[in-house]
C-alpha cells in the first residue's frame, strides 16, 4: 500500500515539475534570449506544445468523469469544441473591419450567406469577458441539461455511451449546416487578434503557452481535490456500485450531474485555449472519433489517476504528430492498435505499468 | 489483417473459378442475321441512297440489335474500324472510345479516336431515321419501351407522330400505354373550339394521373399580364379547378405513398445495418463498434467481384451476397477470438477495442484500396424505376433493398428459432452458466454468433453498395444509426429492431421536407435521445429479473 | 424527535413527509397490504399483505422463488409494486418515494451478495454510510467532526474489523466484507433494518456473534432477516414468517411454523 502511494506521488511530482518548466521556462528563455539563441523555442515548438496542454486539460476532465465516476463518455469532444466556438466566436468579432469584406458588424462568412444583420446568440461576443463566460456556461448548460435527462432516468454503461456520441455527432452535423450561423463547413477561422494582441506573435504565443500550463495545473489541483473529499469518494462508490450508494440515501444522479457538468467546463477551457493556439475551429472538432482519441489518451495514460490522462494526452499527441508527418497512413494503424493493446494488456494503462514496477522493486 | 486479406484473394479466386463455369455465353446464330449483315454492309459501304434503304431495311427486320443500332446512327455514335471494316458502337471517354460490337452487342476494347471513322448522316436522313425509330419504339415488344415512345411523340406537335398514335391506339393492349396515348388526344380535344368535346375531355382527363395534364389544366385557370383569364369561358374553367382538385387529392395521396416508400427503404437499409448488430449486441451484450467496417468490408466485396466479373453485373451482385458474409462473417470470428472474448463481462473495453479494430479495418481498406470512393455498378434490372404512373414511381434498388432486408430478416429469424445454433445461442444468452453445464460449447457457440452477427453485416453492405458509394467511411456513417435502430427497438428483440428500423426512415423522410435532410437526421438523434432517457430499455423492453443485471 | 429535527436533516425528502415523523404510535413500523409484482406474467408478490412492528425481530423464511428478495425490493423503493399500499409507519407512503429518500427516512438493506465499495477502505466505507446530509454540495465540504470519528471507530470495534480499518474494501474475505455491510447499516442508524442472508460466508463464530449483534438490536431497531440457514433463524427469531409463491403462507413462532402441515409440504414437496 504504502509503496504504491509513494510511487503514485513520485510519477505524480514529476507530471508536475516538468509541466511547471514547460509552463514558465519556456516563455522566460523565449523572452530572454534572442530569437537566434540555441534556448530559443520556435514558434512552431510553442504553439504546439501549447496544443498538448489544452490537450492534457481535455484528458483530465474526461478521467474525472470516466475515471472517477465510471461514465464513459463518448461526446467529450462536443463540450471542447463548444469552449472553442465561443472563443472563436470571440475571435471573429476581434476582426472588425479587417476581413475580406471589411464589414465591421458582420463576420465574412455571414456577409458570404448575405445575412444583414448579427444572429441574436452572436450578440455579446465582442466583450472578452462574456465571451470568456460562454466558455464555461455553454458547455456546462449542454451538460447539465444532457446530464440531468440521462442520469435521472438512469441510463447507465453502454447505453449512456452510445447517447453521447450520438449527441456529438447531433452537434457535428448541425454546426456543418451553414443556417448555423457559426461558419458551416469551414467553421470560424482567419482569427487577427486577442484583447488587442496579434495572435501570430511570438509574445502572445508564449503567453498561451503559460496560461494553458497554469490551466491544466490548477485544475489539476482542483480535481485532486475533489477526488480526496468525502464527494469523491462516494462519486468512486458510485462507479463500483452505483445502486449501493443509492441505498444509502445519495443522490447519485445529482452527484453524478454536477462531475459531469464540471468536467464539461473543464473541457470547456480547453478549448477556448486551443483554439487561439492553432487558430481555427471547425465542426470536426464535434466528429465522435476525435471524442474517442481522448479517450484513448486517458486509456493509454491510466485512468482514474489524473496525471495519468496528462502523459496519455501529451505522448498520444506527440506520437500523433510525428506518425502523421512521416507515414500518414501508419497513424490509424497504431491508433487502432493503441486501443486494442491497451484493453486487453494494459487495463491500467502506462501509469498502473510504472506503478507495478515500482511496487516490484520495492518488494 | 494480413492473414484476413489473403483468404480474401484465396476464396475471391474459388468464387470467380466457380462462376466461370456458369456463363458460358450464348453462341450467336449467323444464317438467322443475315439480312441484319446485308443491311449494316449497306448502311456502311452504300451510297446516301443505299443508307436510307438500309435503314428502311432495319426497321422491318425484326432484329433487336436494329434499335441500338438506329440510336447510335442517330446520336453519332455508330463507327467503322478502321482496321477489319467491323461496326461499332462507341461511348466517349475522355480519351477515345469504349466500343462494342454492333451486331452481338458484346463489349470490345477501348481505343483511340483516329481508330475509327463515323458514319455520317444527311439531314433528310436524319428525320427519316427518327421517323423510322420512334416507328420501332412504338412498336416494341417492351413496354416500357412504348410508353416512353408514347410519351416522346406526344410532346412535340407532329402530324406524322400523330397518325403513327393513332395507328397504334387501335392495336395496343397494354392499358397504360394505351391511356397514354388516350391522354395525348385528349388534350388535343381542349384545345378545340367544340366546347362540349372541351368539357368532354376535361371530364375524362380528370381521372387521369399525368403531370402533362396538370400542367394543361393549371394553364387554363391562370391570369395573364392583363389580369384576363387564360381561359376565357368561366364554365369550362370551373370545370378545370374542380378536375384539379380532384387530381390534386390524388396527387397528395400518392406522395404519401411514395414517402412511406421512400421511409421504408430508407428502414431497410437501417433494419439491414442495425439486425447483425442486434445480435451481437441484442443477443449476446457485445459492443461492436467495428460492425459499420464489417458492413465496408462487405461492399468492398461487392466491388472486388465486380472487378472479377467486370461483364456480369447481375451475377457478380447475387454471388457477392454469400461471399461478403464469408468474409465478414470470418472477420468477426477473428475479433471474437482475438480480441472480445478476453473481454466478456467488460462492456465498456469491449467497445474501445473492437473501435480500435474498426480504425484498422477502415486504414486497410484505405491502404489496399484508395482512399477514395469506389463506385460499385448497378445490374440493369436494378436501375430505373417502377412508373406506376405519373405521380407515382419507386426506383428499383430501393423497392429490392426492402425486399431484400425482409428476405434476410426472416430468415435470421428462422435461423434463431429452429435450428440447433439458435437454440444454443439463445441459451447462452440467458444463461451462459447453465448452458455451460448442460455441456453446451459456450466458446464456439459465441464464435458462431458473432459470425453471424458479422456475416449479416457483411450482407447488409453489399445492399448498401447499391445505393451509396463504397469508401472506407461506409461504415463509420451507419454505425451512430445502428445503434440508435437496436436501442430504440429494445436490446434482444429483434423484431423491435425491425420496428424500430422502419419506423425510424418513414420519420426521417417525412421530416425532410420541412426540415432538410441533415435537420431531420438531428431531430430524429434527439428524439431517440429523448426517447431513451424516458424509456431506456427501448419500444419493446425484456422485463423480468435478468434484465435487471 | 421532532418533526423540525427531522425536516433539518433530510432536506430534500421533507415534502414526502405528511406529519414529518415516522407515527408508530399504533404499532406497525410497515403496513404491506395487498401487494403484487408480475415479471412477464410470473407473480413475483401475490397480494402480499404483511405488517411488522417497531422493535421487533422478524424472521423471513420460504423456499426460492417465494419473493423475499422482491419483498424488500419493493419496502426499498427499487420495484414499484402493480398494486397495494407501502406504509412506513403510519404517514408515510413508501410509493410516493425513490431509494434515496427511503433510505433517508430510516429504511437500510443490506443485499444477499455483500455489497460494499471495494476501492475504499474500510473506514471511508463506513464513512460514506455516516448519517449525515447527503447532498452534492454537503459532502463535497464534510469533514467528520470528533464525535462522528468515535462512533466510527466505535462500529469498527463492534464488526471486528479493527486491524483492517485501513485496507481496502476489496481484499476482506467474504465473511468480513458482510460485516462491513452491517457495520454500514448501523452507521445509518436506521429504524428498520432488512437483512438479506446475513451470515453467508461466515464461520461458526462470526455466525454467533452476528446473532448475538442482531439480538442486541431489536427493541430499537426493527428488523427484518431473510435466511436460508433455520439453526440460525431459530436461535434468534420470536416471529418468524413463511412466504410461498409471493404471498404469506403462515406466521407464528418458530416451533407453530414447523410443525403447520402446510409449511411442510412446501419443504419437502408433495
Amino acid at each position: 500500500m504504502e509503496s504504491m502511494k509513494l510511487g503514485q506521488d513520485k510519477t505524480c511530482i514529476a507530471v508536475l515539475g516538468i509541466l511547471a518548466v514547460v509552463t514558465f521556462l519556456i516563455p522566460l528563455c523565449n523572452w530572454i534570449f534572442p530569437a537566434n539563441s540555441m534556448l530559443h523555442f520556435s514558434a512552431y515548438t510553442v504553439s504546439v506544445l501549447g496544443k498538448y496542454l489544452t490537450f492534457a486539460l481535455l484528458g483530465l476532465s474526461l478521467d474525472l468523469v470516466w475515471g472517477y465516476c465510471g461514465i464513459l463518455a463518448l461526446g467529450h469532444g462536443a463540450f471542447f469544441a463548444l469552449g472553442g466556438y465561443a472563443m472563436g466566436m470571440y475571435l471573429m468579432r476581434q476582426i472588425g473591419t479587417r476581413g475580406v469584406y471589411g464589414n465591421a458588424n458582420l463576420p465574412d462568412f455571414m456577409v458570404f450567406l448575405n445575412w444583414k444583420e448579427l444572429p441574436w446568440y452572436w450578440i455579446g461576443f465582442d466583450h472578452f469577458g462574456f465571451a470568456m463566460l460562454m466558455v464555461v456556461l455553454a458547455p456546462g448548460a449542454l451538460a447539465f441539461i444532457f446530464g440531468y435527462l440521462a442520469f435521472r432516468s438512469r441510463v447507465t454503461g453502454v447505453y449512456l455511451s452510445i447517447i453521447t456520441q450520438a449527441l456529438t455527432y447531433a452537434l457535428m452535423l448541425a454546426f456543418f449546416r451553414n443556417e448555423m450561423g457559426f461558419g458551416g463547413n469551414n467553421g470560424l477561422t482567419d482569427c487577427k487578434d486577442i484583447l488587442g494582441f496579434n495572435i501570430q506573435s511570438e509574445e502572445v504565443r508564449s503567453m498561451l503557452l503559460m496560461l494553458s500550463g497554469i490551466a491544466l495545473i490548477s485544475a489539476f489541483g482542483i480535481c485532486r481535490w475533489l477526488v480526496n473529499t468525502k464527494l469523491g469518494r462516494v462519486v468512486t462508490a458510485i462507479r463500483d456500485q452505483e445502486s449501493r450508494v443509492r441505498f444509502l440515501g445519495y443522490r447519485v444522479d445529482m452527484f453524478k450531474l454536477w462531475i459531469f457538468v464540471f468536467a464539461a467546463m473543464i473541457a470547456g477551457v480547453a478549448g477556448a485555449l486551443y483554439v487561439p493556439q492553432v487558430g481555427i475551429i471547425n465542426p470536426s472538432e464535434f466528429s465522435p472519433l476525435n471524442s474517442l482519441e481522448i479517450v484513448v489518451w486517458v486509456a493509454i495514460g491510466g485512468r482514474n489517476t489524473l496525471y495519468g490522462a496528462i502523459i496519455g494526452a501529451v505522448l498520444v499527441n506527440y506520437s500523433k504528430t510525428m506518425l502523421t508527418g512521416l507515414m500518414p497512413e501508419l497513424w490509424l494503424f497504431t491508433l487502432g492498435a493503441a486501443f486494442v493493446v491497451v484493453t486487453i494488456f494494459l487495463p491500467d494503462g502506462l501509469v498502473g505499468l510504472l506503478r507495478r514496477r515500482l511496487q516490484e522493486q520495492h518488494a | 489483417m494480413k492473414v484476413n486479406s489473403l483468404k480474401t484473394d484465396y476464396l475471391l479466386t474459388a468464387f470467380f473459378l466457380l462462376v466461370f463455369s456458369f456463363c458460358v455465353h450464348a453462341a450467336e446464330n449467323p444464317t438467322a442475321q443475315q439480312p441484319l449483315f446485308d443491311a449494316l454492309h449497306d448502311l456502311q459501304q452504300g451510297a446516301i441512297n443505299d443508307r436510307e434503304h438500309a435503314i428502311a431495311q432495319l426497321s422491318e427486320i425484326q432484329s433487336e440489335r436494329s434499335l441500338p443500332i438506329l440510336r447510335a446512327l442517330l446520336d453519332g455514335k455508330l463507327f467503322t474500324l478502321k482496321s477489319g471494316n467491323q461496326l461499332v458502337i462507341g461511348e466517349d471517354n475522355h480519351h477515345g472510345y469504349d466500343i462494342s460490337d454492333a451486331v452481338s452487342g458484346i463489349k470490345l476494347d477501348s481505343i483511340e479516336r483516329s481508330d475509327v471513322t463515323k458514319i455520317n448522316l444527311t439531314n433528310n436522313l436524319r428525320v427519316s431515321l427518327r421517323k423510322t425509330i420512334g416507328q420501332l419504339e412504338l412498336n416494341a415488344q417492351d413496354p416500357v419501351i412504348r410508353l416512353a415512345a408514347v410519351k416522346a411523340m406526344g410532346s412535340d406537335d407532329d402530324e406524322n407522330a400523330l397518325a403513327l398514335l393513332h395507328k397504334r391506339a387501335d392495336i395496343e393492349k397494354e392499358s397504360n400505354v394505351k391511356q397514354a396515348i388516350d391522354t395525348i388526344f385528349l388534350l388535343k380535344e381542349m384545345n378545340s373550339s367544340d366546347k362540349a368535346l372541351r368539357i368532354a375531355a376535361i371530364d375524362k382527363l380528370k381521372e387521369v394521373n399525368s403531370i402533362d395534364v396538370v400542367n394543361r389544366l393549371n394553364v387554363m385557370i391562370e391570369k395573364d399580364d392583363n389580369g384576363n383569364y387564360l381561359e376565357s369561358d368561366a364554365e369550362v374553367r370551373n370545370l378545370a379547378k374542380v378536375a384539379l382538385v380532384k387530381i390534386n387529392s390524388r396527387l397528395q395521396f400518392y406522395s404519401t405513398i411514395e414517402t412511406v416508400f421512400f421511409g421504408l427503404s430508407l428502414g431497410a437499409v437501417l433494419v439491414l445495418a442495425a439486425i447483425g448488430l442486434a445480435i451481437t449486441f441484442g443477443v449476446m451484450g457485445v459492443i461492436n463498434m467495428a460492425h459499420g467496417e464489417l458492413m465496408m468490408l462487405g461492399a468492398y466485396t461487392t466491388y472486388v467481384m465486380q472487378q472479377l466479373l467486370p461483364n456480369h453485373l447481375g451475377v457478380s451482385l447475387f454471388l457477392s451476397i454469400p461471399a461478403a458474409f464469408v468474409i465478414s462473417g470470418l472477420a468477426g470470428i477473428i475479433i471474437e477470438r482475438g480480441i472480445i472474448r478476453f473481454l466478456y463481462g467488460r462492456p465498456l473495453e469491449t467497445l474501445l477495442a473492437t473501435f480500435g479494430v474498426s480504425l484498422v479495418l477502415q486504414q486497410s481498406v484505405r491502404s489496399i484500396f484508395s482512399p477514395l470512393n469506389r463506385s460499385v455498378a448497378t445490374p440493369e434490372w436494378m436501375s430505373g424505376s417502377w412508373q406506376i404512373n405519373d405521380f407515382l414511381s419507386l426506383t428499383w434498388n430501393r423497392f429490392y433493398i426492402l425486399v431484400f432486408c425482409l428476405m434476410v430478416f426472416v430468415l435470421l429469424l428462422q435461423i434463431l428459432r429452429h435450428t440447433r445454433l439458435g437454440l444454443e445461442v439463445r441459451a447462452v444468452a440467458q444463461n451462459r452458466n447453465m448452458a455451460k453445464a448442460m455441456g453446451i460449447p459456450t466458446d464456439s457457440v459465441d464464435a458462431m454468433t458473432f459470425g453471424l452477427g458479422s456475416g449479416i453485416a457483411g450482407v447488409a453492405g453489399v445492399a448498401l453498395s447499391q445505393i451509396t458509394n463504397v469508401g472506407p467511411n461506409l461504415g463509420q456513417a451507419y454505425i451512430v444509426d445502428s445503434f440508435m435502430v437496436v436501442v430504440f427497438g429494445g436490446v434482444g428483440n429483434l423484431l423491435g429492431t425491425l420496428v424500430a428500423g422502419f419506423s425510424l426512415g418513414i420519420a426521417n423522410k417525412f421530416l425532410e421536407p420541412f426540415a432538410g435532410a441533415v435537420l431531420a437526421k438531428i431531430l430524429v438523434l434527439i428524439f431517440i435521445i429523448l426517447f431513451i432517457q424516458k424509456r431506456p430499455r427501448g419500444l419493446f423492453p425484456q422485463k423480468g429479473r435478468a434484465a435487471d443485471s | 424527535m421532532s418533526a423540525k429535527q427531522i425536516r433539518h436533516e433530510i432536506p430534500m425528502t421533507d415534502h414526502l413527509f405528511h406529519e414529518g415523523v415516522v407515527d408508530t404510535r399504533h404499532g406497525p413500523i410497515l403496513y404491506l397490504d395487498d401487494v403484487s409484482v408480475s415479471f412477464d406474467g410470473f407473480k413475483a408478490l401475490n397480494n402480499l399483505s404483511l405488517v411488522i412492528d417497531a422493535g421487533e425481530l422478524r424472521c423471513m423464511i420460504g423456499p426460492n422463488g417465494a419473493g423475499k428478495t422482491t419483498l424488500m425490493d419493493v419496502i426499498t423503493g427499487k420495484t414499484r409494486p402493480d398494486v397495494g399500499t407501502v406504509f412506513f409507519g403510519q404517514t408515510i407512503d413508501l410509493l410516493e418515494m425513490d431509494e434515496p429518500a427511503i433510505a433517508q427516512a430510516g429504511i437500510c438493506r443490506k443485499f444477499q451478495k455483500p455489497s460494499v465499495f471495494d476501492a475504499l477502505t474500510v473506514f471511508e466505507n463506513l464513512e460514506l454510510a455516516l448519517k449525515a446530509n447527503k447532498g452534492a454540495w454537503a459532502t463535497l465540504f464534510h469533514r467528520l467532526d470528533g464525535e462522528q470519528r468515535d462512533k466510527i471507530h466505535h462500529i469498527i470495534d463492534t464488526i471486528g474489523l479493527k486491524a483492517n480499518y485501513q485496507h481496502r474494501a476489496g481484499i476482506l474475505s467474504h465473511g468480513q466484507k458482510q460485516w462491513l455491510e452491517i457495520g454500514m447499516l448501523l452507521m445509518q442508524e436506521p429504524k428498520v433494518m432488512l437483512v438479506d442472508e446475513p451470515i453467508a460466508g461466515m464461520t461458526h463464530q462470526e455466525v454467533e456473534r452476528t446473532a448475538e449483534l442482531l439480538v442486541s438490536l431489536q427493541g430499537e431497531r426493527s428488523i427484518i432477516v431473510v435466511e436460508h440457514d433455520m439453526e440460525f433463524v431459530r436461535s434468534i427469531a420470536t416471529k418468524v414468517t413463511v412466504l410461498h409463491e409471493g404471498a404469506v403462507l403462515t406466521e407464528g413462532t418458530m416451533s407453530e411454523v414447523q410443525n403447520d402441515p402446510r409449511v411442510i409440504q412446501v419443504y419437502l414437496g408433495g
